[in-house]
């Protein structure tokens, strides 16, 4: 039975590959697509039985068929439908992709310092030579996103530069019942420059199934610092799949935000090399759960070189019958030496009912390494509840007050602050029991 | 104000309280010593009504209200308050936010507007002067990375912006170094009021020579054996707890 579904499946998707290919739209894209197109022919989505899939059910999305959008969408999207999304009040560069299509109208693009090229991916002759470069096919969702990849924002910043304004990527679904979204980002940091960038997935419906299905590749260079959140705000019947690789440079820095809020299904899987001695990574991530929903957070960290720092610390909150996995995975080979690494995954539960698989790990091949890695689970301690009666405050407030407080302290690390006012209230309207 | 007679209460079904009987009117000051293992701290904590504190036997009243089956938040928002002997920590939730929330459902239980953040902020402003803590205890998390005297003053503090009826503070003298005890006991000695009375649970004297008390009580096996005045510390501080136990052979 899952065969014949998955077969089905299959058969939109090299449908649509045949459409774009016949399309012959002299993209700079089409040869990145034959080339994805071709891996996608070769590769079996992953199963279950693959460690790194093991606790991800992704048989509903394989079991539906998407259609993906062909040029840009039909469907109209103001600035109004933006407003609750949009960062342009707060000064930020904007870049907004409607159903995966770069709209020159509603992205904010004058504020761009200098020293920081954006451009769309269909359009960019840059971008065919990073893309190429970048890809790494650790899934046939990356295969079939490079097999269909038809625009993308691709980021560019020059050595030396230091960009003080966030950019902001937003990317927008309408929603249009059982259709497909593939973004992909490219992002260059040069040497020792410095760059923010928000990736905001925001699905405006919540009644159709959709999926997106994204890569995200950044070169952080030499001694250079890029942070980089990542907001899935998607619909609560959307899919959603990203796959992110990093390459760090020697002394550079790079630190991760993965805040998931919403979608029926989220899988973020961040896979971050570093290549050279002083690399610095933090990752840092938040996965707010409830319904029957599945989030999912895959971490890879590969140590390649020696002398280098990894942080992860991510944390849950689940609730309803909503399931949630953290796989973090350290990998420090044996010239590695002096690798620093450290692993935290600590989760709440709300209800008897959510579930949390949680996985960190450590593959050390090196012997003069500084490992640790840990995982929480658990509820508020009595001691902890009753002080805040003893307070005046009755149970239900000590448990809203106090998972808002375990939240934000992911949400209290981000510098960029309009997004960290924005996340504090959104966390706080959740949990607060007013 | 509160009434305690024939006082029983176990601790995972060990007898620890076993007849306590202690009257309290409203502008006294009451000073509970007694050795370790006494019952001083079980008779703080089930009078503010942590559920671990089970009553056997015997009566609590507080303004007329029985406490035995009274929930914890219930006590607090009528005016009995316990300054911890071990403040716990709360990571991510400001001593600000913490003590606004806390004020303001005092407040609605008490049919009275709740405080917005300004009106609030200024508020505090107010309590951290009488009570003498720095500023930045306004936005530090509550107890988070606080030291042992810190956490001791932000207790007095969370009192201050309360203002309870009926303070009980559990050994808030334990551990402190002198000019912290100073300070503490600075702030206690603002917050007393002919409307509100305290409970001074302590295991040492040094505290008294700062707080006054009006009363001298000593419990000892779970019940008062010895009461007095401020002279009845002393004699203990001179004569130690051997004395006591001297007269009340197991």
């Amino acid at each position: 039975m899952t065969q014949v579904a998955e077969h089905t499946d299959r058969a939109q998707y090299q449908a649509d590959i045949d459409t774009l290919a016949a399309a012959d739209t002299n993209d700079t894209l089409s040869a990145l697509r034959d080339a994805g197109a071709e891996k996608f022919s070769e590769m079996d989505f992953p199963h279950y039985k693959e460690e790194a899939w093991r606790h991800t059910n992704i048989k509903p999305i394989l079991k539906s068929t998407f259609r993906t959008h062909i040029g840009a969408s039909s469907a109209s999207v103001t600035t109004d439908d933006l407003a609750a999304h949009s960062y342009t009040k707060d000064g930020l560069v904007e870049v907004v992709l409607v159903d995966g299509i770069f709209s020159s109208e509603l992205s904010s693009l004058d504020t761009l310092p200098d020293g920081v090229v954006i451009s769309s991916l269909a359009t960019s002759e840059a971008s065919m030579d990073l893309l190429g470069e970048l890809v790494n096919y650790t899934n046939a969702f990356v295969a079939l996103n490079t097999a269909l990849v038809q625009d993308g924002v691709c980021i560019t910043v020059e050595k030396n530069t230091q960009v003080d304004v966030a950019v902001h990527i937003l990317y927008v679904t309408t929603g249009q019942a059982n259709t497909a979204t593939h973004p992909r980002n490219v992002i260059v940091a040069g040497e020792s420059s410095e760059f923010n960038v928000i990736e905001s997935y925001v699905g405006l419906n919540d009644e159709s199934e959709t999926l997106t299905n994204g890569v995200c590749e950044i070169v952080v260079g030499d001694n250079a610092k890029v942070t980089r959140h990542k907001v899935v705000s998607e619909g609560a019947s959307a899919h959603h799949l990203m796959t992110t690789q990093v390459t760090l440079g020697r002394d550079s820095r790079f630190n991760a935000f993965a805040m998931t809020l919403s979608g029926q299904t989220v899988r973020n899987e961040l896979c971050v090399k570093m290549t050279g001695p002083g690399g610095h990574c933090d990752l840092n991530g938040l996965y707010l759960n409830d319904g029957d929903r599945v989030i999912d957070n895959a971490l890879f960290v590969e140590h390649a070189s020696a002398k280098c720092y990894s942080r992860m610390g991510y944390k849950g909150v689940l609730d309803g019958n909503s399931t949630a996995n953290f796989t973090g995975m350290v990998l420090v080979p044996q010239d590695s030496q002096q690798t620093d690494s450290d692993q935290l995954n600590n989760n709440l539960l709300l209800s008897d009912k959510a579930v949390i698989d949680t996985k960190p790990q450590l593959e050390i091949f090196a012997d003069d390494v500084k490992c640790t890695h840990g995982a929480t689970i658990g509820a508020f301690p009595p001691e902890l509840i009753f002080y805040f009666q003893s307070r005046g405050m009755d149970p239900l407030t000590a448990h809203g007050i106090l998972t808002y407080g375990f939240a934000a302290e992911v949400v209290d690390a981000i510098e960029v602050e309009p997004l960290k006012e924005r996340l504090a209230d959104y966390v706080f309207t959740k949990y607060s029991p007013n | 104000m509160l009434h305690v007679n024939n006082f029983h209460v176990n601790v995972e079904d060990t007898e620890i309280l076993r007849g306590l009987d202690l009257t309290v009117n409203a502008g006294e000051v009451h000073a509970i010593m007694g050795p370790n293992g006494s019952g001083k701290s079980t008779l703080a904590q089930a009078l503010a009504g942590h559920d671990a504190y089970e009553v056997t036997d015997g009566t609590a009243t507080f303004l007329d209200n029985d406490l035995t089956e009274m929930p914890p938040e219930e006590r607090a928002r009528l005016g009995l308050f316990l300054a911890f002997q071990y403040p716990v920590e709360i990571p991510g939730i400001s001593n600000a936010y913490f003590l606004q929330s806390s004020l303001n459902e005092v407040r609605k239980s008490h049919g009275l507007d709740e405080l917005d953040a300004l009106e609030f902020q200024e508020l505090l402003a107010q309590k951290m002067e009488l009570v003498n803590v720095p500023m930045h205890f306004a936005d530090r998390n509550v107890n988070e990375g606080f030291s042992g005297g810190e956490k001791k003053r932000n207790e007095i503090l969370q009192m201050a912006v309360m203002e309870p009826k009926l303070a009980i503070l559990d050994e808030t003298d334990s551990g402190l170094d002198i000019d912290a005890l100073r300070i503490v006991s600075e702030g206690i000695n603002n917050l007393r009021d002919p409307e509100r009375a305290f409970v001074l649970v302590t295991h040492y004297q040094r505290l008294l020579d700062y707080v006054k008390p009006d009363f001298v009580h000593v419990l000892y096996q779970g019940r008062i054996v010895k009461s007095g005045g401020p002279e009845l510390a002393l004699e203990l501080e001179e004569k130690g707890y051997d004395w006591i136990r001297e007269m009340n052979p197991a």
